[in-house]
């Protein structure tokens, strides 16, 4: 197809653009996420992600003070400046530019700035572009009324969600559930399966094709179907929902894809390696552990990290077979049913415990990219 | 003890557990049962030999048998009773089931996950694949797309839930159509499309795994069929759907299979971004409404998912048996 392409540089154009807009398609919403999490509560709720690097104008409030109230032919006058307050003077240590104001909360940017307006009770206001406001009213008065107004406000990134998701909402605690399920349960299965790959590659017994077709048929059961039985089963030998019963889940549930992975690589090694240690005299547990285990290496890492992944991510089994308090939740878990719950309009949060929840899985699958790849060539492509 | 120590020592027990089983009894099958010295050493050994295979595959069977052979057994079984479990019913959850609106819309929007998801996402992933074919930074760009496979279905689904959130200031999709003067409204609300909006995310994730496996089986092809066609005048079209994809349709179909037993599966997505609700409950999802309340309900649900995998479990069974001939 190059060749054709070669010829037409129009034809490159639009395959280099095509790929571009699927690429930022696929990445976007990631990016999103990302962005989120290091933004302040405020400003997430009042501009959108892409317009996080620009200033995003806020909405404030403020009580005047009417202890500085003066008369001048039959009117009194406040005046002041809204950044003056001390509650906002944090916000903008050098004054702001405010670009609408209000007097009331449902309608908090109402008028421009410079514009005068009535005031509710009697009276004229107006708050300027730097801030400073004239209130003039018939009468004195007694409390000072609520001004709103909308004010430029730089960009603002912080580490606060990751303190609030890390430190206090209990996702660390989570971070080693998940950590606690998933190394088990990861490195279980491997041993188990590149035994019984070993001996459905390379020994001979009766029923060895039989096997090998029910494991390719075990791959696609629904583990759907096992929860209630084997949660039962479980519950009635003692295991019930421990971390005891879901690392025997996975290992069960990860067992025909590893034994499946492994015998096809298994398979394709020398024969000659394997018969030349049995003429030496080597037995057989002796061949796997000398020589087909460290032979295997790629498949064994592919595998393991397609059941890291895979119970890392995993929110299914861990609701059915984990016990459903704050001790053994694991993050999948814990965003699914208590974030999503408790913090629902909370964005910073949840994007902070989710990008938190998949940070590993993402720094696994970037490092070990090449083996993951191998992995899904080797169970798929024959 | 401390829950970090505790995890720890578990994983050593497990761990441990794992290899002292493979050790230990291979030690004592070859020193104990039927040492290889003595008078009948020979005999012994090839003995041993004998029992080794099923030493090595025991655990792997009996987890097997356990976990996966026994429940599609145990699950039917039990969707035969009622909700108490003491009074069979025959086929009464089933009946129930079926005559439940509810149920029918998630069978119907199963089927429609089913043709969908792994359509899309087999589509999406030969489109990739072959634009990124020759492309000078194609292996980033496939990088990136094939990066949701690590994300989990809960990850995604937060990913996608401010994509799609119905506040301008948060879903870009809404903060689009405020921009061109459309009122914003929730996407998962609306009724029919928000199914497809919840496919888009899986599609989103399994994209990646079709592309990558695709992009291989592209590059496998011989380069002499791609020139002699280009040498007869074939367009970049006809190249592509005449003499690329017949080449590689073996492995279309196996990726669009391993995307359709996926699909069948995945719940997560449900749960997290509507919990069923608009209209959008697949059986996965609808099967967990039961899960912890009606045992009986629940493991009829997951029948009808096992009954929906069954064409493809034996048409993989028959690939594996042709291969291994």
């Amino acid at each position: 197809m190059d060749n054709i392409a070669g010829q037409n540089q129009g034809g490159r154009v639009l395959v280099n653009i095509t790929v571009l807009i699927l690429v930022l398609l696929w990445l976007l919403p990631t990016i999103g996420l990302f962005v989120s999490s290091f933004r302040d509560r405020d400003q997430i709720s009042n501009s959108g992600w892409w317009q996080a690097p620009f200033a995003v104008d806020l909405n404030f409030r403020t009580r005047v003070a009417t202890d500085g109230a003066r008369e001048e032919g039959g009117v009194f006058i406040i005046e002041g400046n809204v950044f003056a307050d001390p509650a906002l003077a944090s916000e903008f240590p050098e004054g702001g530019v405010v670009s609408a104001y209000g007097t009331r909360a449902v309608e908090p940017g109402e008028f421009s700035a410079g514009d005068q307006s009535e005031l509710r009770g009697g009276g004229t206001v107006v708050i300027n572009t730097d801030g400073s406001f004239r209130i003039e009213t018939p009468e004195e008065l007694t409390r000072g009324p609520t001004l709103y107004f909308e004010a430029r406000t730089p960009p603002k990134f912080t580490l606060a969600n990751y303190n609030t998701v890390l430190f206090a909402d209990g996702m660390d605690r989570a971070f080693i559930n998940t950590l606690t399920v998933t190394i088990p349960a990861t490195i279980i299965p491997i041993l188990i399966a590149a035994f019984a790959a070993y001996a459905l590659a390379w020994m001979d017994f009766p029923g060895r094709g039989l096997l090998i077709a029910a494991v390719v048929g075990l791959l696609v059961v629904p583990l759907q179907l096992a929860l209630v039985p084997l949660l039962r089963l479980h519950t009635d030998i003692g295991i019930g929902q421990s971390f005891l019963g879901i690392w025997l889940a996975h290992t069960g549930f990860g067992l025909p894809l590893a034994v499946y992975l492994l015998r096809n690589y298994m398979v394709g090694l020398p024969r000659d390696i394997i018969e030349g240690a049995k003429v030496d005299g080597a037995t057989d547990f002796q061949i796997f552990v000398r020589i087909i285990l460290p032979l295997s290496f790629p498949a064994l890492a592919s595998f393991a990290i397609f059941q890291f992944l895979w119970t890392w991510n995993d929110l299914l089994v861990a609701k059915v077979f984990l016990p459903s308090g704050a001790a053994s939740q694991v993050m999948t878990v814990k965003i699914a049913d208590d974030l999503l719950g408790s913090r629902g309009g909370d964005w910073g949060i949840l994007a902070t415990a989710a990008f938190v929840s998949i940070a590993v899985p993402l720094l696994v699958f970037f490092t070990m990219q090449r083996y993951l790849v191998r992995g899904l060539l080797a169970g798929s492509v024959k | 003890m401390p829950p970090v120590l505790q995890g720890i020592l578990t994983i050593l027990i497990g761990v441990g557990g794992c290899v002292g089983y493979f050790y230990f009894s291979n030690l004592v099958l070859d020193k104990v049962i039927f040492p290889a010295k003595g008078p009948q050493a020979g005999r012994n050994i090839n003995r041993a030999n004998q029992v080794r295979p099923w030493l090595f595959l025991f655990p792997a069977m009996f987890a097997l048998g356990l976990y996966l052979a026994y429940p599609v057994v145990g699950s039917f079984w039990r969707s035969l009773f009622d909700r108490s479990g003491a009074n069979f019913i025959g086929l009464g959850n089933y009946i129930d089931l079926f005559s439940e609106s509810s149920f029918r819309t998630a069978v119907f929007n199963n089927l429609l996950w089913v043709l969908f998801v792994p359509a899309a996402a087999t589509f999406f992933g030969l489109l990739i694949a072959q634009l990124t074919d020759r492309l000078s930074w194609g292996n980033i760009a496939k990088s990136l797309i094939f990066m949701p496979m690590a994300i989990s279905f809960v990850g995604a689904s937060l990913i996608w839930k401010f994509v799609y959130s119905a506040n301008p200031d948060i879903g870009i999709i809404n903060a689009i159509r405020t921009s061109i003067g459309l009122v914003a409204l929730d996407p998962l609300q609306v009724r029919f499309w928000n199914n497809f909006f919840l496919m888009f995310i899986l599609v989103w994730i399994q994209t990646g795994f079709a592309m990558v496996i695709l992009s291989a089986a592209l590059r496998g092809i011989p380069e002499e069929t791609v020139e002699a066609a280009i040498i007869d005048g074939a367009n970049p079209f006809q190249v592509f759907f005449k003499i690329k994809v017949p080449q590689i349709i073996g492995t279309i179909v196996v990726v669009w299979t391993t995307i359709t037993i996926l699909t069948l599966k995945v719940f997560d997505i449900v749960y997290t971004m509507t919990g069923g609700n608009f209209g959008t409950h697949i059986l996965p999802s609808y099967m967990m409404t039961y899960m912890f309340r009606d045992d009986g309900r629940a493991t009829a649900v997951a029948f009808v998912i096992m009954i929906l995998v069954l064409p493809v479990m034996i048409w993989n069974i028959r690939q594996a048996r042709k291969e291994m001939r």
